[in-house]
């Protein structure tokens, strides 16, 4: 059997490939992206990016409901949007195997919170399985699709960045072969979920708790390891890792699958250790219901509620109840280092917008995605940042509030992809209720934060395959935009004049910036212009080009005591010339030759 | 091989191409006969912030994540972040840094100051430190973007594995036309 190193998204996605699924739908989202991206190199699934979540879960359901293996991937985020047809699924159940696949984002590298997705399984009565590497990531994908089969439910497989983005060893396996054919079955009783069945299948999906908390007990993927019993530590995923690391000697019960608890199992544990511990990240989800079971158990007491969990935290904490040793304080470095937040690329063509929304003084609500960095300084352009969509829904709220000199003020700003994610609801808001507040679309051509992923405005599918591409003007009007406005964004006198315009209206408006994200690989649809330099002998030192907070244009200080000067990395400028116009002296010209 | 892990941190600033420099590792330690993880952060911090990769191999590795104070090896691809890395490292750890700068943003802005004499810093609190011209060597080797794989070849020569093995990852993980440019940074690299 081959080998290979994988990623916990690669490997989800060959468990998917293994289990012989026929349909996989995403939005993107980090750190959930690349399972997608990689289920898309096995020809055999039919697999494609969906506007938001809701439309990825309700593709996969509709596949199951033909009879075939279905996926969905999101980030924690996400699982809020497919809540609604997630919930009701949870009653309906399956045809063929269902997997939903949340990856988490404890310590919010990548998030605007930190939820924890387990509590999702258990609102929603269906199990959730929790791999601890990318071996398991693959082998608890495959047995997903098995136990939705088995027990009629969707199952949830939670992930979380470091087991998404954590590599490890993995053993490949042959795709399944033999599976039913999806074909058309007739079955209302189960599938249309009015109240008089819902009835029916409401007590069903509480049986299968119960069932599923019974196979856990004995399942293989909820393992006892018995060493010293002096402790014992329930434990799931890759914080698993971490209590092998910290506490090597420690007995563990090791949750593959983290909803429902296996009752029985762990009664047993608990009775073979002198101290019982749960040791998870973010909620006190298991140790919460080992209480509920009353069972004597220490958990959030000592572990922190927040954040990511390492050995090194896990030991911290067992100091303070004396049971490790505390970690060696690390050597710390006292003087204070300039920070290095991430921040829009050279030539990105969302600064000359926040650039001018910043001279202009708006108020800016703002959404998900790269354009949220227009929050840095210089630009300091953005005053909300809620969740996907909420711009232009906050800027329809927050100007029913304000006098009419403040309504000017407010602009919604939203990325292409996020506008069709959940926007295009919220300006039907705007539109219908004639709202006067002005949203600016940011239609960069691709969905640049998670990694230029395909979309429906971006002419391309997942496969690469040509696709039609939503005419976001055109949409906008059909919605009952009056005012729909398409401008260059690194063009700034237009940007100016046309955004001076808009704010000043006293209607709902739309102003769409297009310029392709300088990311986008394919010289057919984005190329860099020619580098541009400063001239030293015509640069004043006025610092005008410094506040578009280009990584491209450097400050000199000068050492003797005359005004320093700008410069231009010539290797990071993409020409996009929005400095150019900002410099009164002509100073940044087209490098020579 | 005994039951020790060992630790390395491969920081940077996003864009610089540490994630492939950290695939090239793993895949070396794997084709090795290693047990090995790695772990890093996609997304908003790739946008130009400070990128720090984990990479660990031994006869078995639990955590992908190295605990702080536990780094062994600090493989660096830019000076302010290979500084900044330090409190991840064990006392007496290898450090090995490209001598390249990428000033943040408040150095760009003229807020504040670059700081000066980085490898003098790292060296006082780490002897065994190497500074590595890796642009500069790159151009010899036929593109400067090969700087990493200079890095690379450096790196490699304190680690367990035969260089064929090293050859074997290259192979894999880089692109076939790139390939003769690479194996050359990587000999130049491990030559220092």
């Amino acid at each position: 059997m081959s080998r290979a190193v994988l990623s916990g998204n690669e490997a989800i996605a060959r468990g998917a490939y293994e289990a012989g699924v026929l349909v996989a739908s995403a939005y993107p989202g980090t750190p959930s992206t690349e399972i997608l991206e990689n289920i898309v190199g096995y020809p055999e699934i039919d697999a494609s990016w969906a506007p938001n979540e809701k439309v990825a879960l309700e593709v996969a359901i509709g596949a199951s409901f033909g009879g075939g293996r279905a996926i969905a991937c999101m980030k924690h985020v996400g699982v809020n949007v497919a809540a609604d047809p997630l919930f009701t699924l949870s009653y309906t159940g399956v045809r063929g195997g269902l997997v939903l696949v949340a990856a988490d984002d404890p310590e919010m590298h990548s998030s605007q919170n930190e939820q924890d997705s387990r509590n999702y399984a258990k609102f929603a009565k269906v199990p959730m399985l929790e791999p601890a590497d990318s071996q398991e990531c693959k082998e608890f994908t495959r047995l997903g699709f098995d136990l939705s089969e088995q027990f009629d439910t969707p199952v949830m497989l939670r992930s979380c960045t470091r087991i998404s983005h954590g590599k490890s060893i993995v053993e490949l396996g042959e795709r399944v072969s033999g599976l039913p054919a999806p074909k058309l079955t007739k079955d209302a009783p189960k599938l249309v979920m009015l109240p008089g069945n819902a009835r029916v299948r409401h007590p069903l999906v509480e049986q299968r708790i119960v069932d599923l908390s019974a196979y856990g007990d004995g399942a293989a993927i909820n393992r006892k390891e018995m060493r010293s019993t002096k402790v014992g530590i329930i434990c799931a995923g890759v914080v698993y890792q971490y209590v092998r690391e910290a506490l090597p000697e420690a007995s563990v019960l090791k949750l593959g699958m983290v909803y429902p608890l296996p009752h029985n199992l762990i009664r047993e544990f608990a009775s073979q250790v002198e101290q019982l511990f749960v040791i998870e990240e973010l909620d006190p989800f298991i140790e919460e219901q080992v209480k509920a079971m009353g069972i004597a158990v220490t958990g959030k007491a000592i572990v922190p509620l927040c954040g990511e969990l390492s050995p090194g935290r896990i030991r911290a904490a067992f100091a303070k109840v004396g049971l490790a040793e505390a970690p060696a304080a690390a050597d710390s470095i006292t003087e204070p280092l300039p920070p290095r937040p991430p921040n829009m690329c050279p030539g990105c063509p969302h600064r000359g917008l926040f650039y001018t929304l910043n001279r202009l003084n708006a108020y800016v609500t703002g959404d998900i995605g790269c354009y949220t960095l227009g929050f840095m300084p210089p630009l300091n352009a953005m005053d909300t940042c809620v969740c996907m969509g909420a711009s232009v829904s906050n800027a329809s709220g927050i100007v029913r509030v304000l006098s009419p000199e403040e309504q000017r003020r407010v602009v919604g700003v939203i990325g292409d992809s996020t506008f069709l994610h959940t926007g295009v609801n919220s300006l039907m808001e705007m539109a219908y209720n004639r709202v006067p507040a002005t949203i600016v679309i940011l239609d960069n051509r691709i969905t640049a934060m998670t990694g230029r992923q395909e979309n429906p405005t971006s002419g391309y599918t997942l496969k690469g395959v040509p696709a039609p591409e939503v005419d976001l003007a055109e949409l906008c009007r059909v919605l009952g935009i009056e005012h729909v406005r398409l401008i260059d964004p690194n063009n700034l006198a237009e940007t100016r004049r046309v955004l001076e315009e808009e704010m000043a209206r006293p209607a709902p408006s739309v102003v769409i910036t297009r310029r392709p994200c300088c990311l986008i690989k394919d010289a057919t649809r984005f190329s860099p212009g020619p580098p541009l330099c400063i001239e030293p002998d015509k640069c004043t030192g006025c610092k005008a080009c410094l506040r578009l907070g280009c990584p491209a244009i450097e400050w000199l200080p000068s050492s003797d005591g005359k005004k320093g000067k700008a410069r231009i990395d010539s290797l990071l400028c993409n020409g996009c010339t929005v400095c150019q116009q900002l410099c009164k002296f002509d100073a940044i010209i087209h490098q020579q030759g | 091989m005994n039951d020790k892990i060992t630790n390395i941190l491969l920081v940077g600033v996003g864009g610089q191409g540490i994630l492939l420099a950290s695939e090239i590792l793993a895949e070396a330690f794997m084709l090795a006969g290693l047990d090995v993880k790695k772990s890093e952060i996609h997304g908003m911090s790739q946008r130009g912030g400070s990128v720090v990769s984990h990479v660990r191999f031994g006869r078995e590795v639990s955590s992908p994540t190295v605990p702080e104070g536990e780094g062994d090896i600090l493989f660096g691809f830019e000076l302010l972040e290979a500084y900044r890395s330090l409190p991840l490292l064990r006392p007496g750890a290898e450090v090995v840094v490209n001598d390249y700068r990428i000033a943040p943003p408040s150095v760009l802005l003229g807020q504040a100051a670059y700081p000066d004499d980085i490898p003098a810093r790292i060296r006082a609190r780490f002897p065994d430190f190497l500074l590595v011209d890796g642009l500069h060597l790159a151009q010899q080797a036929g593109d400067v973007r090969a700087a990493n794989t200079v890095l690379l070849g450096a790196v490699s020569k304190r680690l367990p594995i035969d260089v064929a093995v090293w050859q074997q990852a290259l192979e894999k993980m880089v692109p076939k036309k790139a390939l003769e440019v690479n194996h050359k940074a990587f000999a130049m690299g491990r030559a220092l």
